[in-house]
């Protein structure tokens, strides 16, 4: 069991893979994946119960669905560090002939990734699918999903909503990272997603709400309250509040880091306010 | 010439539901998840047999979708159903994403596909699906053509790994190959042995071309009746080697000509033999209301249409 502090240094770190890999390609979506860098790095390292090694089917363990793809960055740098691939892979992102394409994917083979995402929308009915697998294997392990806010305004998600409440879906815990943010503004400008918590509820959801979704320690405690809940006949949703671009102090509060990578003196600048901890890949 | 029997007509959709059924005995790891349409799709049985292994999706296909995606992972087989229209179209971008490209063993199972659903329409009446599913890398594509072969194939698809698109229709027609056959995906069956003209025909199709090589006898044409079970991958081989002999080619099939298995010919036969090609498929249009022997007759999808092309594509070799 990690300690906040190591969970903190590797928070740091991952920051800085981040920044270095979109920077490298001058592409990539930095924004998104620094406001959850602290949610994957307590969530891998301090939550979910891995196996050593990775196969598909991942009966014996818990497994994790990525939704909003686009923050392949962060989903990289932590499974990179969570011992999937070397850390030296990362240097390849979003090049020709990588396994670490520009949305994750299974196309490739790449150790930790179970399903491809980048068209948003799909991730929690494939967690659902991978909930009912674990039932009928007698898998008594947990299904964790993340979407994007923006991405609820997807059709789909409310069918799944709907379905995972219905057919007692238990062994899910889905989080929506709240940021606020989407490609075209603020998610109340862009389409108003209303009040999120109280439409989960309505569907049938447990929610659990993080107000302090950059801090390990709630993360950590948010994370563990849900997994307490979970098994009760009812799935359960996490409203994690994060900050986009957090970390890095140009990159915060604003939804103009979405999809765009820090020039040089932007890196320099990033990297200064996240200096290494566990070494740089 | 020799000639098929109609054991008695039933509906490819039964066959597929008595193929299901057949899984869910022999195989513990086949699922099933339905949009709302069990009866439709004749999934009463493993339903009532296997309930835990059954999952009502609802009017929500995409979700329906990704829930198949993830159920592979934990090593289920699952067969969603609904119909053609619902299968493909509604729920393309899910097949894209969460099957294909994710390499998940899906098998995608529609019924009521092109006009012959009949009445309803339109809206229910698709004739693209087989294009928008053999676009897709790595999907297996098969259309088959009665009840026998319906259930062959669908207890044929849960022992491939990877995922399929198994098209089948609403109204009963003409059963006349073998009970109990053993069914090979991407293996072209030579139903009858010619040298004047090639006829390639898959799912409904393939009763009409017997039947128009029965007529086209009468008047000394020899015609080599293929039915094409399996779009993609295709077998290039029965198809060359037919037409090395023959020198022509219909195709035939209850989907546009655009996309459908007449394109995935003409293709092969571009590459490797330019041979003359008449086309039997509907012209780039819409279906609309009617009986299935109405609308299969006024868009030129039936025997007659197969005589007129043959007769047409004779003339030009």
């Amino acid at each position: 069991m990690a300690t906040t502090t190591q969970l903190e240094a590797l928070t740091t770190q991952v920051r800085r893979d981040i920044l270095r890999m979109v920077h490298k390609v001058n592409s990539g979506h930095p924004g998104g994946s620094l406001g959850c860098a602290e949610f994957f790095v307590t969530l891998y390292q301090d939550i979910m119960d891995r196996k050593d090694g990775f196969d598909m089917d991942g009966i014996g363990e818990d497994l994790f669905f990525l939704s909003n793809g686009h923050i392949s960055p962060v989903f990289y740098s932590v499974l990179a560090r969570s011992g999937y691939f070397p850390i030296e892979e990362l240097n390849t992102f979003r090049l020709l002939n990588s396994r670490l394409q520009g949305h994750p994917t299974t196309h490739e083979g790449l150790p930790g990734i179970r399903m491809a995402s980048g068209s948003l929308g799909q991730g929690l009915s494939v967690a659902i699918g991978a909930a009912q697998s674990k039932k009928l294997n007698n898998c008594g392990h947990t299904v964790f999903a993340l979407t994007g806010d923006g991405e609820l305004q997807e059709g789909q998600n409310w069918e799944a909503i709907m379905y995972a409440a219905a057919n007692n879906v238990d062994n899910l815990i889905a989080t929506v990272d709240l940021n606020g943010q989407q490609i075209d503004g603020s998610t109340d400008v862009v389409l108003d997603l209303g009040n999120v918590k109280a439409k989960f509820e309505a569907f049938g959801w447990i929610v659990l709400e993080i107000e302090k979704g950059n801090d390990i320690e709630s993360i950590k405690a948010g994370l563990t309250e849900a997994k307490a809940k979970s098994g009760n006949g009812k799935p359960v949703a996490i409203l994690l509040k994060t900050v986009m671009g957090n970390g890095v102090d140009f990159m915060m509060h604003t939804h103009a880091w979405h999809g765009k990578a820090p020039n040089d003196e932007q890196l320099a600048e990033g990297l200064k306010q996240n200096p290494e901890t566990l070494g740089d890949y | 010439m020799k000639t098929y029997e109609n054991t008695g007509s039933k509906d490819t959709r039964s066959g597929f539901g008595a193929g299901l059924t057949e899984l869910g005995k022999t195989n513990e790891n086949v699922v099933a998840l339905c949009a709302d349409l069990i009866g439709s799709l004749k999934m009463d049985d493993f339903k009532a047999n296997h309930p835990e292994r059954f999952f009502q999706a609802g009017i929500a296909e995409a979700n329906m979708i990704g829930m198949a995606a993830g159920l592979t992972i934990g090593g289920k087989i699952p067969f969603t159903g609904t119909f053609a229209n619902f299968s493909t179209g509604r729920v393309y971008d899910q097949i894209r994403q969460s099957v294909a490209y994710s390499g998940k063993n899906v098998k995608i199972c529609a019924s009521h596909a092109g006009l012959t659903l009949g009445e309803d329409g339109a809206t229910h009446q698709i004739l693209e699906d087989i294009g928008l599913m053999k676009m897709l890398p790595g999907m297996t594509v098969i259309n088959t053509c009665d009840y026998n072969q319906t259930k062959a194939a669908t207890i044929a698809i849960a022992d491939h790994e990877g995922p399929v698109y198994l098209r089948f229709g609403r109204p009963k027609v003409p059963n006349f190959t073998p009970e109990n056959q053993t069914f090979e995906i991407g293996k072209a069956l030579h139903l009858t042995e010619g040298s004047d003209v090639t006829i390639v025909a898959t799912g409904h199709l393939v009763w009409e071309a017997l039947e128009a090589a029965k007529t086209l006898h009468e008047k000394d044409i020899s015609a080599e009746v293929i039915d094409i079970h399996t779009i993609k991958p295709l077998d290039a081989k029965a198809i060359l080697e037919s037409v090395a002999k023959t020198r022509c080619i219909v195709t035939a099939e209850e989907h546009n000509h655009l996309g459908g298995l007449g394109e995935s010919v003409a293709r092969v036969l571009s590459q490797h033999n330019p041979t003359p090609q008449e086309f039997v498929a509907t012209n780039d249009t819409f279906g609309e209301s009617g009986t299935p022997e109405q609308l299969m007759d006024k868009y030129g999808l039936n025997a007659a249409a197969i005589v007129k092309a043959v007769n047409k594509v004779l003339k030009r070799k």
